[in-house]
């Protein structure tokens, strides 16, 4: 085998060793009725150019968005990515390394995830944010439960105007824990959650309060007001949001939020065809930082007095808490997590911004083109980022498959949601005023 | 290794006004902000992002990646997490675009290639398991435990069962098994081990009851040992009403050797990222795929992928627990392990776990004279020794490991499994030359000779390394946890 670079003369030394005459006997323990006797039924071993031929095979039987222009986002972003980013995580240090748990031969993994925390925190507005989980949706999980542990309150208030996937997610991790979920409505004319119709819940039992910031249809809650009234009742602020929107859009913190998540496949991540990204997760208060799940990188000092940094506050993981630790997590998304972190260092404080004011006045841009299309409409009228829902009475998915053989990537309809005829488009600095004319040509063709 | 010196943090770097990148000119017609969004939502101040070249973007993360570890730069012999080299030309066809740039939310009939490669994957997880189905939604191990215990869950409910809410677990498990039952709302009910360093199947019998939702086994378990009396344990705990979760981490030991469904077990968690060698990256990402047997299938988490005619399609399974994660899983992930058992074969992966486990027999046979071995038998993919015969000189566990840092090695997993004082526990993978192996062994009899010698050599290591012992109670009693401006 190629990787594995034991021969024949190593061997009969090793056994020499062992004094046994072959490997089988080092599986004597095995009962002899389990053990295989015949080859696992799988395909025979490809040669490296048999591999290749085999993915570029497979490959070519998608359509990709090397090739395809998207106009689709609802979680996953066709942004521009920096080339440098492939480079610096190619390097087999960062690449090949585990969990920094000897930390001193693992200060490259530390530093740059202390940085990563470090930015996370400040776009967020946060007092701190945790090494990485992931994904955006499994750290909201988290964050509720967390929530429920801090308060000993055993409700969560859910936003109608979240992610459904997202809310999938919550809802299986929250039902294994006898949590209840109750969910607030969207009003039908804004499509975002009315902070005076949240009645019928029984606030002072409420753990937390989500708000998604931009919703799932890419629309601005009015979140301070959603934060004041569940801080009234003494229960805990949790905002999800976008974090290119961050460039332009108060930070959570100065919104009030006591934990803030979101997912960061927009900072630099490959789609993957939906993974792996990362999920952020930050909060603020010392109280809240000793609960939260997952690794955290802690600065300190060498017997020399030398800056250098640790996994620290590990009374919280599971290896040394077990069943009462805060979470399972072990794994975080440490490469993802240094994407992130170099796509904003490259990107700077002013790239950063320009990202967020490309996406805004392009896609305000392609949805006024949208709206100059007969039959077509805006239902929603709150201010969007990136995304927004436009109606129209014809039958999307079939429109979307034409567009593919055009070679576009149409919006994702949301029929699933009960909204027949609305499609949630999404508009990325990646987008150009070209591609976006051919594709208003190409669809008033189509309607 | 080369430097000593700090690395500033790059923030430290900074200059106002300098770029790393430059955007293409917008080519709309730009609008106001104020138009577009009202002012109450918008920030005051940027954030304080830093200001550097490309340059300095690429000198910063390169001298950070001097300052590490890695199976690149050298042995890294981490118990239970499975080190072994991660072939380059996975990453090379993972990153065509025709996989790297797919929208999970693409037509189907877009992106076949990628659903054909899921469902191929799924089949050969479930054949390597002796399995019926498989998801790949998990984002790693512990997330796979999490996935399996609530169909376990969901599994009883179904059956009229709920009461069902103790999971056995035995005191030499991972200790995710415990926090991941505690997440299900389960109670965990700690399983002693025997002399063999079993599980102690007397005490077993006395644990299991009408209660017992599973029993969660590592096997061969965290001292590298294979659980001679596994079929009378499933038995026992089917016999109850309960299932047998497997905990795949060390499945290095039994590829093409044993399958975990024919010892008995129900679900089974793959850390894709340990046996089918996907790069750690750091510390993530993970996959942690599970299969299940045919009376659990129909619980998965979804959406996972079927074949109908030629066609690939999404479907969630009948009474599926819902969803895990977001999309589909770690598709670039899993890819790669795709490739792994591609590139390997039905007789190559018999002998990954061939090689790995005459390696680590090979080792523990040439240190057992200098290091306490706590269960003398024939061990698998890994062995675990003791530092108590040191630690009579006044040399710790975590003194032995900081030595074998200043000789270019990464230390053994240590203080782990539990059961053992002083734990040092070795994984060799099957990918080391003998010569690597050799090196360390005597490395590992250097070390335990300075201990008789000169053990303030050890109590005072690292000597060599980048930055000298690291105050970790400091860093834990005054937390800082993020760059503040000065």
């Amino acid at each position: 085998m190629r990787y594995i670079p034991l021969t024949q003369d190593e061997k009969q030394e090793m056994l020499d060793v062992l004094g046994i005459a072959s490997v089988q006997e080092l599986f004597d323990d095995i009962p002899e009725h389990i053990l295989l006797d015949q080859d696992l039924e799988l395909p025979e071993a490809l040669s490296e150019a048999e591999l290749v031929k085999h993915f570029r095979e497979l490959a070519k039987k998608n359509s990709d968005l090397s090739s395809v222009v998207s106009f689709m986002g609802a979680g996953a972003y066709d942004h521009l990515t920096p080339s440098v980013i492939k480079h610096i995580i190619g390097r087999g240090e960062f690449l090949t390394a585990y969990t920094p748990y000897q930390a001193e031969i693992s200060q490259g993994v530390l530093q740059s995830t202390f940085e990563y925390q470090s930015l996370i925190a400040e776009i967020t507005g946060m007092e701190v944010a945790n090494a990485s989980m992931y994904d955006g949706a499994t750290a909201l999980a988290e964050a509720c439960l967390m929530s429920c542990a801090a308060t000993r309150r055993e409700l969560v208030v859910l936003p109608s105007t979240l992610h459904p996937e997202w809310q999938e997610v919550v809802k299986l991790y929250l039902e294994n824990q006898d949590v209840q979920i109750a969910y607030l409505p969207y009003d039908r004319q804004t499509g975002i959650i009315d902070p005076n119709a949240v009645g019928g819940i029984n606030w002072s039992d409420v753990a937390c309060v989500v708000v998604q910031q931009p919703n799932f249809f890419g629309l601005l809650e009015n979140a301070a007001a959603l934060g004041e009234l569940i801080h009234e009742h003494g229960g805990l602020f949790i905002m999800a949001v976008d974090p290119i929107s961050l460039s332009l859009l108060k930070s959570p913190g100065e919104l009030g939020a006591d934990i803030v998540v979101g997912d960061g496949q927009s900072l630099g991540n490959a789609m993957g065809f939906g993974g792996p990204s990362l999920g952020f997760f930050a909060a603020s208060g010392s109280k809240l930082i000793r609960r939260m799940p997952g690794r955290v990188v802690g600065e300190t000092v060498d017997t020399e007095g030398k800056r250098g940094f640790v996994l620290t506050l590990q009374t919280r993981e599971q290896h040394i808490r077990r069943e009462k630790a805060t979470s399972n997590i072990c794994s975080n998304q440490a490469l993802n997590a240094l994407i992130a972190a170099i796509y904003l260092n490259v990107l700077g404080k002013v790239g950063y911004q320009e990202v967020g004011m490309q996406c805004l006045q392009k896609a305000n841009y392609f949805k006024q083109r949208l709206l100059e299309i007969e039959g077509l409409s805006a239902p929603f009228s709150a201010p969007s980022f990136r995304e927004f829902v436009i109606q129209g009475d014809v039958d999307w998915a079939e429109i979307n498959q034409r567009l593919l053989e055009q070679g576009f990537l149409g919006g994702l309809p949301l029929d699933g949601c009960g909204l027949a005829g609305h499609v949630l488009f999404s508009v990325t600095e990646a987008r150009t005023k070209e591609e976006m004319d051919t594709f208003i040509t190409l669809l008033r063709g189509l309607i | 290794m080369a430097t000593k010196k700090v690395v500033p943090l790059i923030i430290e770097r900074s200059t106002p006004g300098r770029r790393g990148y430059r955007l293409p000119e917008l080519d709309v017609p730009e609008i106001p902000l104020s138009q577009l969004i009202p002012e109450e939502h918008l920030r005051t101040e940027p954030a304080e992002l830093p200001e550097v070249s490309e340059l300095e973007v690429v000198r910063h993360y390169t001298q950070l990646s001097r300052l590490n570890h890695g199976v690149d730069v050298g042995f890294y012999p981490l118990g239970s997490c499975t080190m072994k080299y991660n072939p380059r030309v996975h990453e090379d066809v993972t990153s065509l675009p025709g996989f790297a740039a797919l929208h999970p939310y693409q037509p189907e009939s877009s992106v076949q290639g990628a659903m054909e490669l899921m469902f191929n994957l799924s089949e050969y997880l479930a054949v390597i398991s002796g399995l019926e189905a498989t998801t790949l939604q998990p984002a790693a191990g512990a997330h796979g435990e999490l996935a399996g215990l609530m169909v376990i869950k969901a599994f009883h409910a179904h059956n009229g069962e709920s009461h069902r809410n103790e999971m056995l677990i035995p005191d030499s498990a991972h200790g995710t098994n415990p926090a991941s039952s505690a997440m299900v709302g389960y109670k965990v009910i700690e399983v002693p081990s025997d002399d063999r360093g079993g599980v102690d199947v007397e005490a077993l019998k006395k644990l299991v009851g009408p209660n017992t939702a599973g029993l969660m086994l590592t096997n061969p378990n965290t001292l590298g040992l294979f659980d001679e009396n596994i079929c009378t344990i499933s038995q026992i705990v089917h016999d109850a009403g309960g299932l047998l979760y497997y905990d795949g981490a060390n499945a290095n030991a039994i590829l093409g050797i044993v399958r975990p469904g024919d010892m008995g077990f129900d679900v089974v968690h793959y850390n894709l990222h340990k046996t089918f060698s996907t790069p750690h990256g750091g510390g993530g990402p993970g996959s942690g795929p599970i299969s299940v047997s045919k009376e659990l299938a129909p619980f998965l988490p979804g959406p996972i992928v079927q074949k109908e005619g030629d066609k690939y399609v999404f479907a969630t399974p009948e009474h599926s627990i819902g969803r895990l994660k977001s999309f589909y899983g770690h598709f670039l992930v899993f890819a790669k392990a795709y490739a792994y058992i591609l590139s390997h074969g039905p007789k190559g992966l018999r002998e990954v776990s061939e090689t790995a486990v005459l390696h680590a027999n090979y080792m523990m046979r040439r240190l057992q004279d200098v290091y306490y071995l706590p269960v003398d038998r024939h061990c698998k993919h890994e062995f675990v020794l003791s530092g108590m015969w040191q630690r009579d000189m006044g040399v710790r566990t975590t003194d032995i490991a900081k030595r074998l840092l200043d000789y270019g090695y990464h230390a053994p997993t240590v203080y782990f499994p539990l059961i053992v004082d002083e734990a040092i526990m070795i994984e060799p993978t099957e990918t080391e030359p003998k010569s690597t192996l050799d090196e360390f062994i005597e490395a590992m009899r250097a070390i335990a000779q300075e201990a008789k010698e000169y053990p303030e050599n050890l109590t005072s290591a690292p000597h060599h390394t980048p930055v000298t012992r690291l105050d970790e109670s400091r860093a834990a009693r005054q937390p800082i946890l993020r760059w503040q401006k000065p």
